[in-house]
């Protein structure tokens, strides 16, 4: 059991971040996936993580989704602890009811889309803030609409996601993301399933995202182009540790670790 | 009475009848088996007669009902001179119906075959017979062997259903115990825990054993 | 032996009667086992380690026993302690009890064949466990669960005759009766067979048209 007594029951001051990781641990066994931790993403930042396969990267932004539990440290969202709550003054392991709440400020896209099959694009979009947020399925619906307009899916609102492209059911998941009003957005490769002409699509969209939201998000990508483009900070993960992070622009064109160079030039070399 | 006396008076009864439920499923089973491999080629086949008779074989034993079937054999044969002891009876109803489930199992199995064994076989100029048991049906077999499992437990609960024309089998001796004594959570308890550790402990062990042994002669294990 | 056609046409609406009751307790018994099969099935998939292994010996257990020794069971075994079950109430338990052991495996199979990435998209948009079994797993827990589901609806069909045994009165049991009075079995126990025969038939056609309509009702194609 681990000394929870040091860590705040609440972030405060001025500038608390939107997401901090502090000394985070995560294992599987005996296997040490991340070793301490830390990391904090502003609010309205675009942090992209980078880094060679197996390093962690998923990880990351799956325990921001309580889609793992962590071994150790405490991750803070909007201030408030999300992996644990505050009880008799310390803090303790969140359960169940308490991670439902706290996770409700977060959203997220995924590799595999994993749109619902059985339910058309809009009832996909229409679920979560119906069933969960309480809306009146005439709220949901507009929201819903609102949001595959601007991913550009309006068209294709009824149909199921078996009759759309990779690329078309990406921008369908991102719609269905943001429906919840997310204020943190996590995406985990989301390209990476899709074919090479449609990558653009998705890409475009989260372009948008940036330049017109102010949303917070972090996300995982192998597409490095794209990563320059869009993020305030790119994160290099190596061996379940940030090795470097810095601009896009100082990161890319200065990396201070070896393991950094190696890593672009090897990915670069792929290109 | 403790559930102990009653054991020591009766339990030579359950043995009997346990040993009958043995014998009744082994004849069945050899039966249900040869049966099953027989109308699973013949649903292969690509004369017409043998096939169309492998059809009505499996559809009709599915189709109908195994005490149906149990029960025509056993009062409406004789009256067209065809008597048959009821153990007879009894295993042959059985395997008849187990056979038509088992020949789905095997013609499935076999259809999975990958294509390229088929080719294999036929490249190496084989005759198709040759190409069936050599090639062909040894790996079906492997195929098959879980979902046999399954069936063969179905195979050791029909069984008790030959009790119902008087064969003196587990089932029997229960209901008999049970009219008698009107201990029915003794008798009825008791055969079904008989049933229970047969099925668990005796038909599903050596099934995996099989599946084990036959993996390994494959050598995929 | 002589098909008699009016000893036929005299005993038809008897029968036919009985083939409703026949009908009527496959339905009743299966909706049993439909809703006690998911509870079996679920009861399986929680935190609890020692809920999830008793539950699984029970279906083990039920799986591999006879449903005739059960339907003795339950109906001999209430008296006992002065529960006395009428043969509809004891036959309906032991039929839904039989076959919701069955069906939690069905169930099983069709939950555990949703993937690992719905409820991880359920947890992304932060639907609360039964919401997302109810509104995402389930529904897709469906299809490949339709054709299991169909077939233990024709077995549980098949089964009904069991009935007989503790005086039901469905078809078995008619044939019995009218062949005990007239001394006649070769048309009761014939038309049984055939009536099951054509139902299961019929049934099974059913089944698939219906496995069909619902991936497209579902819009998975
Ligand atoms: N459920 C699990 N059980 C055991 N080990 C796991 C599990 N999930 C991930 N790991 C291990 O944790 C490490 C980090 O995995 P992660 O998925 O975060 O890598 P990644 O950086 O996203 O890699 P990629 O670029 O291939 O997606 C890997 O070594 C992986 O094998
Ligand atoms: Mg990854």
């Amino acid at each position: 059991m681990q000394d929870l007594s040091s860590y705040p029951l609440e972030l405060t001051g001025p500038d608390v971040p939107m997401v901090r990781f502090m000394n985070v641990r995560k294992t599987y066994g005996d296997f040490v996936v991340l070793d301490d931790l830390n990391l904090d993403v502003a609010a309205g930042e675009m942090v992209t993580v980078i880094g060679p396969s197996g390093s962690g990267k998923t990880t990351v932004l799956r325990m921001l989704m309580t889609l793992e539990t962590i071994n150790g440290g405490v991750i803070y969202v909007d201030g408030k602890p999300l992996t644990h709550m505050p009880k008799n003054g310390v803090l303790v392991p969140a359960d169940a009811k308490y991670l439902r709440k706290a996770r409700s400020s977060i959203g997220m896209c995924f590799q595999h889309f994993n749109l619902f099959p059985h339910m058309t694009a809009l009832e996909n979009c229409m679920e979560g803030p119906v069933q969960v947020l309480g809306l009146s399925k005439k709220e949901a619906r507009e929201r819903a609409e609102e949001l595959l307009s601007m991913v550009g899916m309006i068209e294709k609102k009824d149909q199921h996601p078996a009759r759309l492209s990779g690329g078309q059911q990406q921008r369908v998941a991102i719609a269905r993301a943001l429906a919840m009003r997310p204020k943190v957005m996590l995406f985990d490769e989301v390209t990476s399933a899709l074919d090479p002409e449609v990558i653009g699509e998705v890409t475009n969209v989260i372009k948008d995202l940036v330049t017109k939201h102010n949303l917070t998000m972090l996300m995982v990508t192998h597409q490095m182009g794209f990563a320059r483009d869009i993020s305030d900070r790119i994160c290099f993960f190596f061996g379940g540790k940030i090795e470097e992070q810095n601009t896009p622009e100082e990161l890319f064109t200065n990396p201070q670790k070896e393991r950094t160079q190696q890593f672009l030039s090897a990915v670069k070399a792929a290109d | 009475m403790t559930y102990i006396s009653f054991l020591s008076e009766y339990g030579g009864r359950f043995l009997d009848g346990a040993l009958v439920t043995a014998e009744q499923f082994v004849c069945s089973l050899a039966l249900a088996v040869f049966l099953a491999h027989l109308a699973g080629l013949l649903l292969l086949s690509r004369t017409m007669v043998l096939k169309a008779i492998a059809v009505v074989y499996v559809e009709f034993f599915r189709g109908t009902s195994l005490l149906v079937q149990l029960f025509w054999l056993f009062y409406v044969l004789p009256l067209f001179g065809v008597t048959l002891d009821p153990f007879l009876t009894g295993f042959l109803a059985v395997g008849l119906n187990t056979g038509a489930y088992g020949a789905q199992l095997v013609h499935g199995a076999i259809k999975s075959v990958p294509r390229g064994q088929w080719e294999a076989a036929y490249a190496l100029s084989m005759s198709s017979s040759k190409r069936m048991l050599r090639i062909i049906i040894p790996q079906a077999f492997v195929i098959m062997l879980p979902a046999w499992g399954n069936l063969v437990i179905e195979l050791l609960k029909s069984t008790a259903l030959v009790a119902l024309i008087a064969v003196p089998d587990l089932m029997f001796e229960a209901k008999q115990m049970n009219s008698s004594t009107y201990l029915s959570t003794w008798t009825f308890g008791t055969a079904l825990i008989i049933y229970y550790v047969f099925a668990r402990f005796l038909i599903t062990p050596t099934m995996r054993s099989l599946e084990r042994i036959m993996a390994r002669r494959m050598g995929r294990a | 032996m002589q098909w008699d056609w009016q000893f036929t046409v005299e005993i038809l609406p008897r029968m036919l009667w009985a083939t409703v009751n026949t009908l009527m307790a496959a339905g009743i018994g299966y909706a049993i086992a439909a809703v006690l099969g998911l509870i079996f099935a679920m009861a399986q998939r929680t935190r609890f380690r020692s809920l999830t292994v008793t539950v699984r010996e029970v279906v083990e257990f039920l799986r591999s026993t006879p449903l005739v020794l059960q339907i003795f069971f339950v109906y001999y075994v209430g008296p006992e302690y002065g529960v006395s079950l009428s043969p509809w109430v004891a036959g309906m338990i032991a039929i839904g009890l039989h076959y919701a052991a069955y069906l939690s495996e069905v169930y099983r199979g069709g939950i555990e064949s949703v993937s690992k990435g719905q409820w991880e998209a359920c947890t992304a948009i932060n639907l609360s466990p039964a919401q997302a079994y109810r509104r995402i797993i389930l529904p897709q827990a469906l299809p490949p669960s339709v054709a299991g589901m169909g077939n233990y609806l024709i077995s549980i069909f098949k089964d009904t005759p069991m009935l007989s045994v503790i005086g039901v009165a469905e078809l078995m049991q008619a044939a019995n009766a009218i062949g005990g009075q007239n001394y006649r079995y070769l048309e009761p126990y014939t038309i049984v067979g055939l009536v099951f025969l054509i139902i299961s038939l019929f049934s099974a056609a059913l089944i698939r048209s219906f496995e069909n309509w619902i991936r497209r009702k579902l819009g998975m194609y």
